[in-house]
């Protein structure tokens, strides 16, 4: 396993108290694999991402648990170890490409410098490095010197993409790279990771809320709510036959090209305020199948290759066939 | 469809912009909307369909009197919005709304949500005894229950599912027959994204909305609207029943976008993108303005810009390869 992450937790204080916003995660990334981390916004995807590659926002501390990357205890390394694998093992391309780039600097000088730096090679190596780089991620290297206001978005995604793969990392995380990108340039991108999956063998850990991306790109999926992974799988399964209520939710939540015109599944009710998140089940609240035992917490599960944490994963069988009635999913009381 | 009055008829609009006099792109002649003519009958739910750039924020603008036409005219309910003004254009104003894409930034922060709903029937010099069942009616057609309790808080007190459903609501709040939607969910979390989008589909229904759905994502469009302009680049490339553009494409750019969209069904598996990598752009004006991206494309194509034109009832494409040989 190149990545592991066990029973994670990071803290955020706030004037009303610590938050948790991840709370005992696990996450497993195989080499060379393609793993999507999913959940809505707030749910503490980015939050796990930034504590893998140890690049957490103020404030932020991991207050219990460990992430392994290639056997080895990332939290346990002295800063200074840590700050080596960064970027030349574990890359990172931040959810907006425009702030990964210095403005004032041409995209080639960025790439160059952190080569020369980071990479110690020589200049003529770098600027070859440059071309190469940039042809891998299908941009014209004539646009080395462009500076990063001239491209569009995808291309400075790809721009990013090519910063993070310049070491070449053995695992590349990515935080929703194709967010705000038209579907046929999101198509590009993904299809760019793909192939340097395939030609170089990196890992990703691709951050997203989008179901239809991690259906088209992914090995695995982990399914995030509430500061918690609540499910874990190759995409096949988890997304066709998936363990959490939550998961057939999600699923069901997107209008599909094939899917036609069925009413699509709205989950009743917001996240919990991870200030006071709720004792037991964080889903419960909003949960159509909660019983009175979902108050406690459920266990992390393992089946095969797979992980729940749900009461009722037994039943996930029936439960799903429930889950597909939107009607099902509705409350009386939306307001 | 033929057989109705239409609702809106938009007959060779443009909208030309003209660059910044600055020491790049000096006074370039931007074309954001060529040429565009189509009908949309009453009641009828129509998506535009573009990547960013292709001028279907500019269209939507243009069709709500939001920005003046370079040229073209559009008529909505028999009346033309060219040269609108005083009452008339009062009353065109409450008839045709848009729901804003950003729930966040489209409710002012300082007033209640009463206060936000008010405003447009305050706008609109509409006595106070009639604003209390406007705002019900409203409140309900969004889908609260408990209207009464929200209508005192404030704008950050709301998740954003509830913030986009107040502004559905204010948009309706006057009883528009008209609807532009600029990406209504494209600010939303996963979880609420569907309940917004079934709301939509509801009222629209319900209230015979002749509405305008602007979105980049086939799949939403296809949920809400039975027909599709596809445009790219100012222009519009198809016009067809949304299930026919899904299930078969004629134009080589709206083959490309249905094939961009991922399937959440794991089983359909990944089919080669039917584009050329090209990032030069042709400038408009010298043929097809997909040509140079377009993977079937002919010499005729270089030279000569498509006409829009009829392949099948309520169809029509701008592409040489659906023409008959000349």
């Amino acid at each position: 396993m190149l990545l592991e992450v066990e029973d994670l937790v990071v803290e955020f204080p706030t004037p009303g108290g610590p938050l948790r916003a991840v709370e005992g995660a696990q996450l497993q990334v195989p080499a060379a694999a393609l793993v999507g981390l999913v959940g809505e916004s707030g749910c503490g995807k980015t939050t796990l991402a930034r504590a893998i590659i140890g690049v957490m926002a103020k404030g932020a501390r991991i207050t219990r648990g460990s992430i392994r990357f290639e056997g080895r205890d990332l939290l346990g390394l002295p800063a200074a170890e840590r700050r080596r694998l960064r970027w030349r093992d574990i890359a990172f391309v931040p959810q907006s490409s425009m702030s990964a780039l210095d403005p004032v600097y041409r995209v080639g000088d960025q790439l160059r410098r952190l080569l020369r730096v980071r990479g110690s090679l020589a200049a003529p190596a770098a600027r070859r490095r440059a071309v190469a780089l940039f042809e891998l991620v299908g941009i014209d290297p004539a646009r080395l010197g462009n500076y990063p206001h001239q491209f569009s978005g995808g291309m400075r995604q790809r721009v990013a993409i090519a910063l993070a793969l310049a070491l070449e990392p053995r695992l590349l995380i990515a935080d929703e790279p194709v967010t705000a990108l038209d579907v046929i340039v999101q198509r590009q991108i993904l299809d760019a990771l793909l192939e340097l999956r395939q030609r170089l063998g990196i890992a990703v850990l691709l951050v997203t809320h989008d179901i239809g991306v991690v259906a088209y790109a992914c090995d695995r999926v982990a399914v995030m709510y509430a500061g918690q992974v609540v499910e874990e799988g190759p995409a096949a399964t988890l997304l066709g036959q998936p363990a959490h209520p939550y998961s057939m939710g999600l699923a069901r939540a997107f209008p599909d090209l094939a899917g036609g015109a069925a009413e699509l599944v709205q989950i009743a009710g917001d996240p919990p305020d991870l200030r006071q998140p709720p004792a037991g089940c964080r889903f419960a609240p909003r949960c159509p199948f909660a019983l009175v035992g979902c108050g406690s917490p459920p266990p992390w599960q393992l089946r095969a290759d797979a992980g729940v944490a749900c009461w009722r994963q037994d039943e996930a069988a029936s439960l799903r066939l429930a889950a597909a009635e939107a009607a099902n999913w509705s409350r009386p009381d939306e307001g | 469809m033929k057989a109705e009055t239409p609702f809106v008829v938009v007959e060779h609009l443009a909208k030309h912009y003209r660059g910044p006099g600055g020491w790049r792109g000096a006074g370039r002649l931007l074309r954001a909307v060529d040429d565009v003519s189509f009908t949309l009958a009453p009641g009828e739910s129509v998506g535009l369909l573009g990547e960013s750039g292709s001028g279907k924020t500019t269209l939507g603008r243009l069709l709500l009197k939001l920005t003046e036409p370079t040229a073209g005219s559009i008529t909505i309910a028999g009346q033309s919005l060219a040269g609108l003004r005083g009452q008339p254009l009062k009353a065109f104003r409450r008839q045709a709304q848009l729901i804003f894409q950003n729930p966040f930034d489209a409710l002012n922060p300082r007033f209640t949500i009463g206060r936000c709903l008010r405003e447009p029937l305050l706008n609109a010099g509409l006595p106070r005894a009639e604003q209390g069942p406007l705002i019900e009616r409203a409140l309900a057609l969004a889908r609260f229950t408990r209207g009464l309790e929200l209508l005192d808080q404030h704008p950050h007190q709301l998740s954003g599912g509830q913030l986009q459903r107040v502004v559905i609501a204010r948009a309706l709040i006057l009883q528009p027959r008209f609807v532009v939607a600029d990406e209504p969910v494209s600010m939303l979390d996963v979880s609420v994204r569907a309940g917004i989008l079934n709301l939509l589909r509801g009222v629209s229904r319900a209230l015979g909305l002749t509405a305008v759905y602007i979105s980049h994502d086939l799949s939403l469009v296809r949920y809400l609207c039975s027909r599709t302009l596809v445009l790219y680049r100012g222009a519009l490339v198809e016009d067809a029943p949304t299930k026919a553009l899904c299930n078969a494409p004629r134009h080589p750019y709206s083959q490309a976008l249905v094939a961009a969209v991922p399937s959440s069904d794991p089983a359909q598996r990944r089919l080669p993108l039917p584009l050329v990598a090209s990032t030069a752009e042709a400038p408009v004006g010298s043929g097809c303005r997909f040509a140079a991206r377009c993977p079937l494309v002919m010499p005729i194509c270089r030279t000569e810009e498509p006409p829009l034109v009829a392949v099948a009832p309520n169809h029509r494409v701008a592409c040489h390869l659906g023409l008959p040989a000349a």
